[in-house]
């Protein structure tokens, strides 16, 4: 299984649509910190004091990495979804399409091996643009910027001393990556359906924004479907940055996440060992 | 012939909805056959090779390998089968060199660099090695689908219209490469094909299929002499042969002539007694051609199972 999964992922590494998403993270995330820097801090700083009525004050070095890792971590979540399907969308259909369906499953290796080695393929990647993000946004954004007490405006202002905030942060990559791995597990669910990418691909991302939709609009006969969706729960990284955290919450929506996981991955395989290869 | 089977199919059935691709199929094959898989497109020879490979599941039937139950022995038996499974496709964006490492590994052997390199040299790659895949021709890639089949040593190589899209040379080069792994190295070779031709000239036995179901099953020689052979005699004098033939229980056998040649439906054994009959009639032979061949069989069970 870890030669399987370390093909996986060479093949992975070896496709240039695999790069888009590290590229696209490594140019929007010093664009965004050389623009709050030269020119957002003090106005995000402004706009949040100015909901206190003008009233607050600050000390310190509140301009820092940690305010900088938030807001682009804020930014930029929404659009990872499209970063992970490119990926998740092709581990079952690239083979579909390429045709090598014929000369991987004709080798010693049982279906479940071959699903379950795509499947941890595609949590790797995902990780590892998480980490990239991470390493980008918050590491690069502290050597850069220093570190210092984070004021984070969500419901409320919440600020934290510069010693409480770090493992906040690793609390919600990790978080991310949980709910990013949900994402890509849908694409790959979807991409053991058909025989080419670009319908998973596109589908996920219907999937996404529809359910994200509902999630917004502001009618209450939505409110009894919402917690059956799980784009609810994509965004719930944002609880550690609350005081007090919400670790029920939290924990539930893990559980419902991980379990959509789970559930995705199941069906996959089970599509995928009862499959005829006609491809 | 050797009596150890290396395939044993019964009654294999694969039904698509209302459609019978497959139906009710027997075959056998033994150890050291180059055994030729012979039908029109379509007549179900690519779906009954996926149904050996696991690739579809059989409807109904059963499929022995080596002895063993295919979908209970699933892995060992794949482990000793190369396959090409209709034409030969790899990962595009990856070297010849890389898809046969990553192939052989997911294979499960331990695979050298040295390994690799004589399995492209044995296909005439080794210059080739480092090129993306994407960058091959279709005879190239059909090369390196044979090189791929025969990466970690297997016993049984099934190979599916191995030398569809190539050149003469081309065709002439896997023809050998088969011969060579059946009498050299002791393979045992399924090939599936619709060129009657490279049937006819490397198949030990054979069957024919039509439209999922088996006409005939033996070995080449067997098949190709149960009927009479079409043989043309190239002569120097046409209007004395044929006053000969007139006279002769020749006639019997004589079909049609065109410039100094004469067709004649015939016994194989009969071909040198009609040579010698012109011979001691003074008429100089200068060609004896068998016009019949495998063509001629496969035509007449194909459209017999047609009607």
């Amino acid at each position: 299984m870890i030669t399987l999964t370390k093909i996986e992922l060479f093949k992975i590494f070896k496709k240039w649509r695999t790069y888009i998403g590290f590229i696209a993270i490594g140019i929007l995330v010093p664009l965004a910190q050389w623009a709050l820097y030269a020119q957002g801090l003090e106005s995000y700083q402004t706009s949040i004091t100015r909901k206190l009525g003008d009233s607050f004050l600050t000390g310190g070095n509140i301009l820092n990495g940690y305010l900088l890792a938030f807001i682009v971590l804020q930014g930029l979540y929404f659009h990872f979804p499209f970063l992970v399907v490119l990926v998740g969308g092709d581990l079952f259909s690239g083979e579909a399409t390429s045709g090598t369906y014929r000369i991987l499953l004709t080798r010693p290796v049982t279906r479940f091996q071959v699903a379950t080695s795509k499947f941890f393929a595609g949590l790797i990647y995902t990780f590892l643009l998480i980490l990239w993000l991470m390493i980008l946004s918050l590491f690069v954004s502290l050597w850069l910027f220093g570190s210092g007490a984070l004021m984070v405006f969500l419901d409320k202002i919440y600020i934290f001393s510069s010693s409480d905030v770090f493992w906040r942060f690793l609390a919600a990559y990790g978080y991310a990556f949980i709910s990013l791995s949900t994402i890509c597990t849908l694409a790959y669910f979807l991409s053991s359906l058909v025989d080419n990418a670009i319908g998973p691909i596109i589908t996920t991302m219907a999937i996404i924004i529809v359910f994200t939709i509902l999630s917004l609009l502001p009618f209450d006969v939505l409110e009894t479907f919402r917690p059956y969706f799980f784009t609810t729960y994509l965004d719930k990284w944002k609880l550690f940055f609350k005081d007090p955290i919400d670790f029920a919450m939290i924990t539930k929506s893990t559980i419902i996440l991980v379990s959509h996981i789970l559930l995705f991955y199941s069906a996959s395989l089970l599509i995928f060992i009862k499959k005829d290869i006609l491809s | 012939m050797n009596d150890e089977k290396i395939i044993e199919i019964k009654n294999l059935t694969k039904q698509y909805k209302k459609l019978v691709a497959v139906n009710n199929l027997n075959l056998n094959v033994y150890k050291g056959d180059v055994f030729g898989f012979l039908g029109p497109n379509g007549a179900g020879k690519s779906t009954t090779i996926r149904m050996l490979l696991t690739l579809i599941k059989p409807t109904s039937g059963s499929i022995k390998i080596f002895n063993k139950d295919l979908t209970e022995h699933r892995k060992t038996i794949l482990s000793k089968i190369g396959a090409i499974v209709e034409k030969p496709d790899f990962y595009l964006y990856l070297t010849a060199y890389k898809n046969l490492e990553i192939l052989a590994k997911t294979s499960g052997i331990k695979i050298t660099k040295k390994k690799i390199m004589e399995m492209l040299e044995l296909v005439g790659l080794s210059d080739r090695y480092n090129s993306k895949v994407k960058t091959f021709s279709h005879g190239m890639k059909q090369r390196l689908g044979i090189a791929q089949t025969l990466i970690h040593d297997p016993e049984l190589i099934i190979l599916d219209e191995p030398t569809t899209g190539l050149d003469p040379q081309g065709m002439k080069e896997i023809r050998d490469l088969i011969l060579y792994l059946s009498k050299e190295k002791g393979k045992t070779v399924f090939l599936s094909s619709h060129i009657l031709r490279e049937i006819e000239l490397i198949a030990t036995r054979m069957i024919i299929i039509n439209k999922g179901t088996a006409k005939v099953e033996g070995t080449v020689e067997e098949l190709l002499n149960e009927e009479k052979l079409k043989v043309k005699f190239e002569i120097n004098d046409k209007e004395e042969a044929l006053q000969l033939i007139e006279k002769s229980t020749w006639k019997n056998n004589y079909l049609t002539a065109e410039n100094n040649k004469l067709l004649f439906q015939l016994d194989k054994q009969d071909i040198p007694q009609l040579t010698k009959f012109f011979v001691n009639n003074n008429i100089m032979i200068s060609a004896v051609v068998p016009m019949r061949s495998l063509e001629d069989y496969f035509l007449k069970i194909t459209e017999e199972s047609s009607v």
